[in-house]
């Protein structure tokens, strides 16, 4: 099993995500995570997508798929070193007088922000890669965690190539 | 060109732009303003038929016969929904229609308004794309991207879904048949690397089969095919999807491959060292068990379709590209392959080929008791109304002996639902075949299992002047399924009996619909009923064909076994001198 992050460019237009997501569910595909937002084209909206998939030939196959969809203009696979991957995470953490500085501790050690207090619990903001989330909910664990709700993986390339480039000058002559 | 009409008007005059001249459909309450300026239209003719389904069918039946986008038209809700088989089956099939409906006003959009579906939700699964209209202005740009869509690349269906309020607007019309779809661009041009390696590995192999699918019929390149398959000399199998893109009477035609090929077609891909796939997508029905299947192939896969290539089975050299144009450019690279001094020595393989052709044709066992024999009819068939004749087929045992015991010489002469296997395709596929080539004899070859889901289209085509020919194959039985149950089932027939050979009485049903109705229940009168089916041009005809309910279809592989384990008759294997293993 391995996981593979897809950055999709598509026409911004109703209806695009459902044909996106149903393609990945009848073809056998299970979605790990799905972001979804404009670009700095408003005519093109990146739909970030982390899918699981058991050998290489089965991602090959959703993404030719998927470059079938008539409003696909473009599918990037972004290599984890290779980009910068971020997810935002929010989380309820049970917190007294007593345990209330040892939670922000931990929140301070990972760089997060406490956005929310109350008598009995603290809101956490957090952002990073799966694993540096992972690693804080590890820590916040013992403490209690209420309520939990996080983003979807976003990604962008490093370096200074853009992957909207070409997708851009294309519907720009089109419209 | 611009002038302010109706979002109904801007419908009929994009559909004439476009090039339609023939629409089969329903009205309904949505798609109603469309249909006021369709009866002004002097250039599209609608036939108004019995059940969408049947407007579904006759669209790809009118496609795969002419080569144009076939058009089907109904309302919203269950107008849209009847849409959906036929839909399902172009897109298993690539063919190319543009389905369009009614919607309810867009105000009404999500309230579970009356014959309110979502159509484009519905169907989004089985098109190639699908648009729903709710702006007047949207109407012809959408409409020429239909078509464009629907035609180009591989082919399938495009269904454009048309709220009631902008059928009603005033817009402008603009007619821009060209669209700018920046996600949509079907590559045809294949790589010329890919080419030249394919043809050296052509020159390298020693027992290559080309095999020819429903594409190279979709890119009008049977001439090309024709040339490349004598240049190299190598043998030809084509896929139910592809009869006719060769001909049955070329020396280097083993016929068809696959559950019910040819034992020699079957054992050729099986043997081969290099599979030459040219727009064929290595369904399951040719492969029998995959990972068994030609073991020691290279492949060539040449598809338009890039998700097709490797889906199925690896490429070795994978090309993207139109069929005619890979086929083409493959003439000049296997002619430089032949200038260099390299030759394709397949001699042996020939010999083998020959052997196993020889050794087992196509065959069947005439009953003993005097019956009428299925195979035997159909036989007749194809061989009375001749080479010319355009032979719709229905799903089952009649459409694999249809695919046998025809020899297809021409292309564009066999239609069938391959991929999706739809039982009520033929009638009124042949229906819009026919209504396409009014000046061709159309034959739909149909069980009476599958006459009776669709038959109500003959009278469509008595109203219409749609004279249609129907052969009945009437074993009284849902004949595959029978056949399965006899095979695997112990000879359990678990509700597979129709009788069909009491009710109804398709000679009578026949007339009843306008129709002439005729009946054939032993050998000796085959070749008169037929020919007299022949001599009647003014009325569509039936001929119910009361035939043996034993008849097999064989060879066969069956479902989940391997190639290997073809059998070219009930409990005979053939001898590929394996018997060691």
């Amino acid at each position: 099993m391995s996981k593979h992050t897809l950055s999709v460019l598509v026409e911004n237009k109703p209806g695009v995500l459902a044909r996106i997501t149903a393609l990945f569910s009848r073809r056998g595909f299970n979605i790990d995570s799905l972001a979804v937002g404009t670009t700095e084209h408003p005519d093109i909206s990146r739909i970030t997508i982390v899918v699981s998939v058991v050998e290489e030939l089965p991602l090959e196959q959703v993404t030719k798929q998927l470059n079938k969809l008539v409003n696909v203009l473009k599918i990037v696979e972004l290599d984890p070193p290779a980009s910068v991957q971020r997810q935002l995470l929010l989380v309820k953490v049970r917190a007294d007088h007593e345990t209330r500085s040892q939670v922000v501790e931990i929140v301070q050690l990972f760089r997060a922000k406490t956005v929310d207090v109350s008598p009995e619990a603290v809101t956490v903001e957090a952002t990073g890669g799966p694993d540096k989330l992972a690693a804080m909910l590890r820590m916040l664990e013992p403490f209690g965690i209420k309520e939990l709700v996080q983003s979807g993986v976003v990604a962008i390339g490093r370096g200074g190539r853009s992957i909207t480039d070409r997708s851009l000058r294309s519907v720009e002559r089109s419209a | 060109m611009t002038d302010q009409v109706t979002g109904a008007q801007a419908l009929i005059r994009s559909l004439e732009a476009a090039g339609v001249d023939t629409v089969f459909g329903i009205p309904g309450g949505a798609i109603l303003p469309a249909y006021d300026p369709m009866m002004d239209s002097t250039k599209v003719r609608h036939i108004l038929v019995r059940h969408e389904q049947g407007a579904g069918h006759a669209a790809e039946g009118y496609a795969q016969a002419t080569g144009k986008v076939g058009v089907c038209m109904a309302t919203s809700g269950p107008g849209a929904t009847n849409l959906v088989t036929p839909i399902a089956d172009a897109h298993m099939d690539s063919v190319p229609i543009v389905a369009i409906t009614g919607q309810v006003a867009s105000a009404a959009i999500g309230t579970d308004a009356f014959q309110e579906a979502d159509i484009c939700g519905i169907t989004m699964p089985i098109t190639k794309h699908n648009f729903l209209v709710t702006d007047p202005a949207e109407i012809a740009p959408t409409i020429a991207a239909a078509f464009h869509i629907a035609s180009t690349g591989r082919p399938g269906p495009v269904l454009v879904d048309i709220s009631k309020d902008a059928l009603q607007a005033t817009t402008d019309f603009v007619w821009n048949g060209t669209p700018e779809l920046p996600g949509y661009r079907p590559v045809t041009r294949p790589h010329a690397k890919q080419i030249r390696e394919a043809a050296r590995l052509l020159s390298e192999a020693k027992r290559p089969v080309l095999y020819v699918g429903g594409g190279v019929l979709k890119a009008h390149a049977s001439a090309e095919l024709k040339i490349l398959a004598e240049l190299t000399g190598a043998p030809v199998v084509t896929t139910l999807m592809a009869l006719g893109a060769f001909p049955d009477s070329h020396p280097q035609h083993l016929g068809m491959p696959g559950m019910h090929g040819t034992v020699a077609a079957v054992t050729a891909l099986q043997k081969s060292d290099l599979i030459f796939a040219l727009g064929a997508r290595f369904d399951d029905r040719v492969t029998g068990r995959l990972d068994t299947f030609a073991p020691h192939a290279k492949i060539v896969h040449a598809d338009i379709d890039p998700a097709e290539i490797s889906k199925n089975r690896v490429a070795d050299v994978p090309i993207v590209g139109d069929a005619r144009e890979v086929i083409a450019d493959l003439v000049v690279a296997v002619q430089a392959e032949h200038e260099a001094g390299r030759f394709g020595d397949y001699q042996e393989w020939w010999t083998a080929l020959n052997r196993w052709r020889d050794t087992y044709p196509l065959g069947y066992d005439v009953p003993a008791d005097g019956s009428l024999s299925p195979q035997l009819v159909i036989e007749r068939l194809g061989a009375i109304s001749g080479p010319d004749t355009i032979f719709a087929s229905g799903v089952g045992q009649h459409q694999m002996w249809a695919s046998q015991f025809i020899r297809y010489e021409k292309p564009y002469t066999w239609l069938n639902s391959g991929g999706a296997g739809t039982m009520g395709y033929s009638v009124p596929a042949a229906m819009g075949a026919k209504a396409g080539m009014p000046d061709t004899t159309v034959w739909a070859i149909d069980g009476d299992g599958c006459f009776q889901m669709t038959n109500q289209e003959l009278v469509t085509c008595a109203v219409n002047d749609i004279p249609i020919k129907v052969a009945i194959i009437n074993n009284g039985t849902l004949g595959m399924v029978r056949q399965w149950q006899t095979l695997f089932y112990n000879e359990r027939y678990s509700n597979t009996d129709l009788q069909s050979r009491r009710l109804p009485d398709f000679v009578k049903l026949a007339e009843a619909m306008g129709c002439v109705g005729l009946r054939c229940e032993s050998p000796d009168q085959l070749d008169e009923i037929i020919h007299k089916a022949m001599s009647i041009n003014d009325a569509p005809v039936v001929i119910d064909f009361v035939v043996h309910q034993d008849a097999m279809v064989w060879p066969m592989v069956a479902a989940g076994s391997s190639n290997d384990e073809v059998m070219a008759a009930r409990d005979v294997r053939p001898d590929f001198g394996d018997s060691d293993d």
